[in-house]
């Protein structure tokens, strides 16, 4: 076979399910229960370090610093 | 020992430009050969100056000289690109602009491309690279990576602008829509771009921070793609070491849909993704809440990389390309209407609980007005992408309307706002200067984007609709050139357009110029205070 013909049905089959797989096991990871907690974690990360990097004890508390919403 | 490697680097290209200006087969190779002369002729000085200067320790905090000069850049280039939009905009409407004393230089062939790379590559680029370099750096809680690697990636960047730009003028085009620079520009571009995700990838890997923050991940996934879409639609041998003419690999519709591949994804990826990665962080500090939903902003991220890489073909309706590719492209098209509104939803409603601001905070109006015109060409895209509508609106002016708005009101309105967001942080001032001339700027940004857009629309459907007009017999009813005096007066509108927004640009430099140069002039927002 053509190298065009091998690829574009390595492409239809295959690679159509490994990417579809892929995505969709994004989304559902995203949306694991138990998620909830790093998300909101990871969501108030802009209101961290601002103004400068956590040196090493600041870092500990850096968690102080978010804002109450 | 590293200083001795970059003397000779630098020796080399200097006596290579030295040659190369004197050999050059076209002026725009010469010019360009002088430019690179003199600027590594430049920093050999430098470097050999500097052989003997102690090295000086690391700072701890962080790098943000290098995002201060990013912000002057971008306001620089934006009134820069827009000036000559302006320009041509009314060469279109008056060809007489095209005078004769400046042919062939100050034709519109010449000043279109540097228009789209002045405000896409100059204007964007330089907001997305001092962004990315600002937002990466909170997020991680880490200083940059790769000491004055930021300051090559911010001055290579620059370098690159100044001879796309020189190049267009003096002739110089591969003839690729929004990829037109020759061969050893983009060359360039792809040891800066290179560098730029080291930097990048490098602070990441040294974040204290547990998690990557979602705006990481739509800037990686902007400068991870560029590259890609970059080097394979600049594939190309060039006619000889000493001039700047160089031919494609691929040719015919392969080279059209690699074109397009590449031209759609610089929307998809540099347009749409970086100034996401902008959104996803400047909206939330201003409105000082987090996200609305962080879980809908991760499944936006992948539904955007996943979809966008397939739109491309809905460019090459009707052409040589097969069916099938064309229907491929306009499906991921519609289907990317989902992921684009999700995003757009996810901004809008981390003002939550915080729209009273709204009547007190232009910044955060500019990034709501942003949001709402990311929203609007998203709907329009996709909408132009199916066949049928594309066969109405495809070389018409609707899809210069449909560019605008969304350039115009999305990536401009938003880099507006994070430049009015970072200026006062970055020199230690309270606030703008004057927070009546950012009310200012939004109204006439605003409005001139209206005109530009409505009057696109109608001059874009116009066109279409006199273009397919036939009589009883079958023949055409109207000439090209009758479409041309049809659009006429549109186009004075969309000069005007233009103008307003231009203005605004200018009054947004003026205000930064004043906040760097001293505070802040009034200390009480405008507008009534929220009960």
């Amino acid at each position: 076979m053509e190298t065009t013909s091998v690829l574009s049905e390595l492409a239809d089959n295959w690679m159509l399910v490994a990417m579809f797989t892929l995505f969709v096991g994004a989304i559902l990871w995203a949306l694991r229960p138990g998620s909830k907690a790093v998300h909101q974690e990871t969501a108030n990360i802009p209101f961290r370090n601002e103004d400068h990097p956590p040196s090493a004890n600041r870092k500990a508390s850096s968690k102080n610093e978010e804002p109450q919403s | 020992m590293g200083n001795y490697i970059k003397l000779i680097a630098l020796g080399g290209v200097t006596l290579f430009a030295a040659i190369g200006a004197n050999w050059g087969r076209d002026v725009a190779y010469i010019v360009h050969a002088m430019i690179i002369m003199v600027v590594a002729a430049y920093m050999f000085v430098r470097v050999l100056r500097r052989m003997d200067a102690p090295a000086y320790a690391t700072p701890d905090g962080y790098m943000d000289d290098v995002v201060r000069a990013g912000v002057i850049a971008t306001s620089f280039w934006g009134v820069i690109g827009m000036l000559v939009g302006v320009v041509i905009a009314f060469q279109l409407a008056f060809p007489a602009l095209n005078f004769e004393v400046l042919q062939p230089y100050g034709n519109f062939g010449r000043l279109r491309p540097l228009h789209t790379s002045a405000v896409i590559f100059a204007f964007g680029g330089n907001a997305l690279i001092m962004s990315s370099f600002y937002i990466v750096q909170r997020t991680c809680g880490a200083r940059l990576w790769g000491g004055n690697l930021a300051w090559f990636v911010f001055w290579g960047y620059n370098l690159f602008i100044i001879l796309a730009a020189t190049g267009y003028l003096l002739g110089a085009t591969q003839s690729k829509e929004y990829a037109e620079p020759e061969w050893y520009v983009d060359i360039w571009l792809t040891i800066v771009w290179v560098a730029f995700l080291a930097v990048y990838l490098g602070t990441i890997f040294k974040r204290t921070e547990k998690h990557i923050y979602v705006a990481n991940w739509f800037l990686l996934a902007f400068i991870v793609t560029v590259a890609m879409l970059h080097i394979v639609n600049n594939i190309s041998i060039p006619v000889s070491i000493w001039g700047s003419k160089s031919v494609q690999v691929f040719s015919g519709v392969q080279d059209a849909m690699v074109q397009w591949w590449y031209g759609h994804n610089a929307v998809g990826f540099f347009l749409t993704a970086g100034f996401l990665g902008m959104m996803y962080y400047f909206v939330p500090k201003q409105a000082g809440r987090p996200v609305y939903s962080y879980k809908l902003s991760i499944i936006h991220f992948w539904a955007l990389i996943f979809l966008y890489i397939w739109a491309g073909p809905h460019h090459l309706h009707y052409t040589a390309l097969p069916d099938w590719a064309a229907t491929l492209g306009m499906v991921f098209s519609i289907v990317l209407w989902m992921p684009s509104w999700g995003g757009m939803i996810n901004g809008l409603m981390t003002l939550q609980g915080a729209w009273d601001k709204l009547r007190t905070d232009p910044i955060l109006r500019m990034m709501v007005i942003s949001l709402a015109f990311y929203g609007m060409s998203t709907f329009e895209g996709p909408m132009m992408s199916i066949k049928a509508v594309n066969s109405l609106s495809h070389y018409t002016d609707w899809t210069i309307g449909h560019v605008h708005s969304g350039a115009l009101g999305w990536n401009g309105m938003i880099t507006f706002a994070a430049l009015y967001f970072l200026t006062p942080k970055l020199w230690g001032r309270a606030q703008m200067y004057s927070m009546s001339a950012i009310n200012w700027h939004f109204w006439l940004a605003t409005i001139g984007i209206i005109l530009y857009a409505a009057s696109m629309w109608v001059t874009g459907i116009m066109e279409g609709l006199m273009w397919r007009e036939v009589d009883a017999n079958g023949f055409l009813v109207n000439s090209f050139a009758d479409t041309v005096s049809a659009k006429f007066p549109m186009y004075v509108v969309r000069g005007l357009g233009g103008v307003l927004y231009l203005t605004g640009a200018v009054i947004m430099s003026w205000n930064i110029f004043m906040t760097i140069r001293g505070g802040a002039k009034v200390t009480a927002p405008v507008g009534v205070p929220a009960e």
